[in-house]
């Protein structure tokens, strides 16, 4: 009887691992597939249509640039247009200094604004992350309410608040803390500030979210150890964070680089950066193609170090396992 | 000479007056808002001394250590270590150093680095950091996992390299913070025995601090037993088993039956108590009890003899039916239903392959013990 029973039930229970395990696969496939499928229609195919108008000449036309690659002359005149794409853009993007300052001035202020961010957001992080855990959800909510209102709101209200009759000059004024008014507004340190209010919860997010992880055990270890506070912090808490100042510095600088409202609005006519110097190849010249060449070296500009920097700690995650 | 217990102590600084005590708690409180963790409690530790506090999750045990480690200090009183009193020492100037619960490895170091961390600290020069590194790692026999990190390491591993990195600064004292906790049975029983051989072979004061009765019990010389901040016993394990001082320490640690009764009679050497249904015993005398007031008589399960016939010499026997027989190897367990209700726990070790008085569930039977089996408590 048992004998019968279990060579019945022999190959009913080997064929069934190897279905579900068919299933699993075609369904965690899909899984990945959808992401995929999004960032090649989304970000792929709309970047090598601005990759393409970066190789085209501008024209008054519509749209503003030759040639338009399509099939009115059929097959044999969508290839023939592709002898007329060339790298001119590209060229005469080093031949103007205007852009390579603001390449560099954007990645300065950018660098710089992402120092401030971390500076101001690791003391805010890391006092949510001590806090008791009933009022953490709170803490973390008040970090996110900002979103609620409009970027562009809350960008205005800053001129409000800096421009030399505004909120912050009238205070200082009236506790006598200066007697000329500050010039803040349409100055570089308006753009900072307003980069750093702007990205801070993108700073503060991911540091709170490691230094949550942390177990405080760690530095009463450390001092037990014989380590003072300070060297402490520096020796262990500060590491241990660090996926976390990655990501926030990432978050914070890439955006900051192509950053166009700010400079816009608290930034005046004179600051340079790469996002206003986009816009106006764009919106007042009218010249695609130059604008697309600057909006795809921005792109080279900040995805390979990132690229690079993704490699190398690929490699020493590798290297602990 | 009659002694508690089985073993002989050489090392008994405790009942040397003339003693120099090492770390003591005097009139230590310690309160987190309205709630009291530490309650007046006073302790004294000697040097090289294994020294156990045992008692229940939240009893304060804890706290005790923290307060010693420097991560807390007491609302009242004071702790002196080597007569010098710690109040306002940071823990990272304290000659004390912990192993934590948790282990509290660095993830971001490797095993050497971790143990090399405290030394680092002291500002110890590189050679010799790396010569008390190697030798810490022989100790605890762990040389071939010297540049793993923590999280490549299995559990046991990692309560060795927490082990060695705590004992690497030579510290005076060394707290251990439930120690095996993490550990699975088998590796707690044989990592007890080596922390044993360890404390003795580098001569430093181990305070450790347990739940788990029978470890404290194996590693300690002596122990204090906790509850709600105070101390309720400090003494030997065989003290701690044969003579409780209280019905808490007797239920605390280990199996015990307790008689409740009054004191009917006391002559030159005993006492006899009649219990609550009219039972007689007689027990040593060893309290000033007066007749007629509360008493208790507890006693341990293996001190209780269980026969199917009333022995013919016994001075207490007591009839009643097994209700229950748990047979474990070693020994075997009764549960006995006294015919006064009272249910009585009583092992018996397993000496002989073959009994000639089987007993099992419902026979009569007969629990009968000495009068100096157990102790009477009165409180």
């Amino acid at each position: 009887m048992s004998n019968i029973a279990i060579t019945d039930s022999g190959p009913s229970t080997a064929a069934k691992p190897l279905l579900t395990r068919l299933g699993a696969g075609f369904v965690s496939r899909l899984v990945i597939i959808v992401p995929y499928l999004w960032l090649l229609f989304f970000f792929f195919i709309p970047f090598i249509i601005v990759f393409k108008i970066s190789l085209s000449q501008s024209a008054i036309a519509m749209p503003p640039y030759t040639p338009v690659l399509d099939f009115t002359d059929g097959i044999s005149g969508f290839f023939a247009g592709f002898r007329d794409l060339n790298f001119d853009n590209y060229v005469w993007l080093t031949q103007d200094a205007l852009y390579f300052k603001a390449y560099v001035t954007s990645v300065i202020i950018a660098a710089v604004s992402t120092i401030l961010t971390l500076l101001v957001g690791f003391p805010i992080a890391y006092g949510m992350a001590r806090a008791p855990a009933t009022i953490r959800p709170t803490l973390l909510m008040l970090v996110i309410l900002p979103f609620w209102t409009s970027f562009l709101i809350r960008v205005y209200a800053w001129i409000g608040i800096l421009k030399p009759e505004g909120l912050l000059n009238q205070l200082l004024l009236s506790l006598h803390v200066i007697n000329q008014p500050l010039i803040i507004l349409n100055t570089y340190t308006a753009i900072f500030i307003g980069i750093v209010y702007s990205y801070l919860p993108f700073m503060v997010l991911p540091l709170y979210s490691s230094l949550e992880k942390m177990d405080y055990s760690l530095i009463e270890a450390a001092k037990d150890l014989g380590c003072p506070p300070t060297a402490a912090f520096w020796k262990i808490t500060f590491p241990l964070s660090l996926p976390g100042v990655i990501a926030g510095c990432l978050l914070v600088f890439i955006p900051a680089v192509g950053e166009f409202v700010i400079p816009d609005l608290l930034g005046g006519s004179q600051t340079l950066m790469i996002g206003k110097t986009l816009w106006n190849e764009f919106f007042a010249n009218r010249d695609w193609p130059v604008s697309s060449a600057v909006a795809v070296i921005l792109l080279l500009l900040l995805i390979v170090p990132i690229m690079l920097f993704q490699q190398a700690q690929a490699r020493a995650q590798e290297q602990d396992k | 000479m009659k002694s508690l217990g089985s073993i002989r102590r050489d090392f008994a600084p405790w009942n040397d007056p003339n003693a120099k005590p090492y770390i003591q708690f005097e009139n230590v409180t310690k309160k987190f808002g309205d709630f009291t963790a530490v309650n007046n409690l006073s302790l004294t530790i000697f040097e090289r001394e294994f020294f156990a506090l045992l008692g229940a999750s939240g009893c304060g045990k804890s706290t005790l250590l923290r307060m010693l480690a420097g991560f807390e200090e007491p609302t009242a009183g004071r702790i002196l270590l080597d007569g010098q009193d710690l109040r306002g020492i940071p823990p990272y100037r304290r000659p004390v150093n912990m192993m934590f619960q948790s282990y509290a490895l660095f993830p971001h170091m490797t095993v050497e680095k971790n143990i090399a961390f405290g030394l680092k600290q002291e500002g110890m020069p590189a050679p010799d950091i790396e010569k008390r590194v190697a030798e810490m790692l022989k100790l605890v026999k762990l040389e071939q996992f010297a540049k793993r990190k923590p999280h490549q390491l299995s559990g046991g591993q990692r309560q060795r390299v927490a082990l060695a990195r705590s004992v690497a600064k030579r510290p005076k004292v060394l707290l251990l913070d439930e120690p095996l906790g993490a550990l699975d049975k088998k590796l707690r029983e044989e990592t007890q025995f080596e922390l044993m051989d360890l404390q003795q072979n580098l001569g430093l004061t181990f305070v450790v601090v347990t739940h788990d009765q029978e470890e404290a019990m194996t590693m300690a010389d002596r122990i204090a037993i906790i509850d709600k901040g105070e101390v309720m016993q400090v003494a030997t394990p065989a003290e701690v088993y044969e003579a409780p001082t209280s019905r808490f320490v007797a239920h605390f640690v280990g199996n015990v039956n307790m008689f409740e009764g009054k004191v009917a009679e006391r002559a030159a050497n005993t006492t006899r108590i009649t219990g609550a249904t009219g039972a007689q015993i007689v027990v040593e005398n060893s309290t000033d009890s007066k007749a007629g007031s509360d008493i208790v008589f507890a006693i341990r399960p293996e001190k209780i003899k269980v026969t199917s016939k009333k022995p013919a010499d016994a001075v207490n026997a007591l009839e009643g039916e097994v209700y229950d027989v748990a047979y474990l190897g070693d020994m075997t367990v009764y549960h006995i239903r006294l015919d006064d209700g009272q249910m009585i726990r009583a092992s018996a070790l397993n000496a002989a392959r073959v009994t000639e008085d089987p007993l099992t569930w419902n026979d009569r039977a007969w629990v009968s013990f000495r009068p100096d089996a157990g102790v009477v408590l009165t409180r």
